[in-house]
């Protein structure tokens, strides 16, 4: 660790290129810390979006027509307007009416994760309803003709074959939800931007900062699409797909 | 590679099947919609002060300063996607190029800029790029909403290439080998033959990508380009009114709504009629 400390101090010398996140100790932390935040607020979006979206896409088969089209207008509505905007508005404009004691109920941090959750919801409830249209009507009946009762159906034999199904688009999605965490920084969220932004600022090392962050978020999402393609392999059930 | 072509394959055929119900489900969203954005200007008039303009008179005073951002936003939208699809097109033909380094080197640009985040992109373009240029003598000035564009393009430079890639892919091999017997060269065959036909196959993910673009224009608000969303910030500013905010944030979200639902429908008709063939 020191020599990396020392290489990098040696390369500043030598060639001006300041890379502090590696031998500052405090710049170190604080971009540690920001990495933190944003795997942090990627996990929380991620499980809880994943199991919003199963019970959304459920929904969506409901035999009542007025909830099928609730879920299919906030579908709709968070799939076609800006993220951005969807942050600002549970941040700046509902953030202030939900109060306890003239203190904020939630700080940046909570609303992006229900801002974020909320999106990715959306989109998980699209592909988990492809995914369950996906299962073969027959199965559903076999599972019907064994005594399930439509919610055992779908938990033990619809379910299991539509998240195989829906692999591939939900790495997809768990990518762009990466991404989609660097938003936080507008609304002032610790994460890996914003942690970035303060460190670049500081240092004016902007050029060095930049590549540090867009090299840090390439493997981030190649780690990501690694690992899915590795449970895709693990997961594969005899019989579907090849 | 074969359960996700299996599964896209699945996925395509659902797709053909909703599209004809979309109309049906367009109109009721968009009721909900304004449903929800008159109730909360209703609400919001419940508490009105006598003396002082209502939240709709205030939302009317506005629109034509949110309507101008708007335009702003569209004008980068339409800037990067031109720029993006230019640069996409030929990126795309370096990704099916018959040199094996070529490729290697084009498939690693795709890659770089398909997982980098936008945010990250725009702040890269922002700040590297200098805000003027010197030519020969001649200032050229480079202002920040062109940076924008620029920064936004990349991200759909990388998309689009992997477009062209995928329709150029989707062209039956017998097109290729039916033009080298009629003694056309590869670009001519490229030019004249294979990409005619994939137009066709790039338009719906192409418009998609053009409304994912149009949404991340606010974007441009972060790096101080004075578009929809910067202006909604100094009016929520200068009004001081924390009864506005709710409407004036569903207002803009409406905006956007309403251009960019209309697209997705559009593309949605469109997969469904291509697949039909």
């Amino acid at each position: 660790m020191d020599d990396v400390a020392a290489w990098f101090q040696w390369l500043h010398k030598a060639s001006g290129i300041k890379l502090t996140v590696f031998y500052d100790a405090y710049d170190r932390t604080r971009f540690v810390e920001g990495f933190a935040t944003t795997i942090k607020l990627s996990a929380y979006c991620l499980v809880l979006s994943v199991a919003l979206g199963a019970v959304a896409a459920w929904l969506q088969g409901s035999r009542t027509a007025l909830v099928r089209h609730a879920v299919s207008a906030y579908v709709q509505l968070f799939r076609n307007t800006p993220p951005l905007v969807q942050l600002y508005f549970f941040y700046f404009a509902l953030g202030p009416l939900l109060k306890v004691d003239g203190q904020p109920l939630l700080g940046s941090f909570g609303w992006a994760v229900i801002s974020l959750t909320l999106l990715e919801t959306a989109f998980a409830a699209e592909i988990f309803r492809a995914g369950i249209e996906a299962v073969p009507k027959a199965m559903i009946e076999a599972a019907e003709s064994l005594g399930y009762s439509r919610w055992q159906a779908y938990q033990r034999v619809v379910l299991p074959l539509a998240l195989r199904a829906t692999m591939p688009a939900m790495t997809n999605n768990m990518v762009n939800l990466v991404k989609t965490t660097t938003l936080a920084y507008a609304i002032a969220v610790p994460e890996l931007v914003y942690m970035s932004a303060q460190i670049w600022s500081e240092q004016v090392n902007v050029p060095e900062m930049m590549v540090v962050l867009l090299i840090t978020y390439v493997a981030i999402v190649g780690i990501i699409n690694q690992a899915m393609q590795w449970l895709e392999v693990r997961l594969r059930v005899p019989g579907f797909g090849q | 590679m074969n359960t996700q072509t299996a599964s896209a394959a699945l996925l395509a055929r659902i797709g053909k099947r909703r599209s004809r119900v979309a109309d049906f489900f367009s109109a009721r969203t968009a009721v909900a919609l304004v449903g929800a954005l008159a109730a909360s200007a209703v609400l919001a008039q419940l508490q009105a002060v006598p003396g002082r303009p209502s939240v709709p008179e205030l939302l009317i005073k506005w629109t034509p300063l949110l309507a101008q951002g708007f335009l702003f936003n569209l004008l980068i939208s339409v800037c990067a996607m031109t720029l993006g699809t230019a640069a996409g097109v030929l990126l795309g033909l370096t990704r099916i190029s018959p040199h094996a380094p070529v490729r290697g080197a084009s498939w690693i640009v795709v890659q770089f800029f398909r997982n980098a985040p936008w945010l990250v992109l725009l702040f890269f373009v922002m700040y590297l790029v200098p805000f003027e240029f010197h030519v020969g003598g001649v200032t050229l000035p480079f202002p920040d909403w062109i940076k924008a564009s620029l920064g936004l393009a990349l991200p759909i430079m990388a998309n689009m290439a992997e477009i062209v890639r995928g329709a150029v892919q989707s062209i039956p091999t017998g097109q290729w080998e039916a033009a080298r017997s009629l003694a056309f060269s590869r670009r001519q065959t490229l030019w004249q033959i294979i990409l005619p036909q994939c137009i066709k196959r790039m338009l719906p993910p192409w418009m998609n990508w053009y409304a994912i673009l149009t949404m991340a224009t606010t974007l441009a608000s972060i790096v101080g380009v004075a578009e929809m969303m910067t202006l909604t910030g100094r009016i929520t500013n200068a009004e001081g009114r924390t009864d506005l905010l709710i409407p004036i944030y569903s207002y803009v979200l409406l905006w956007f709504f309403a251009y960019c639902y209309p697209i997705a429908l559009w593309t949605r008709r469109l997969e469904a009629r291509y697949a039909e063939r």
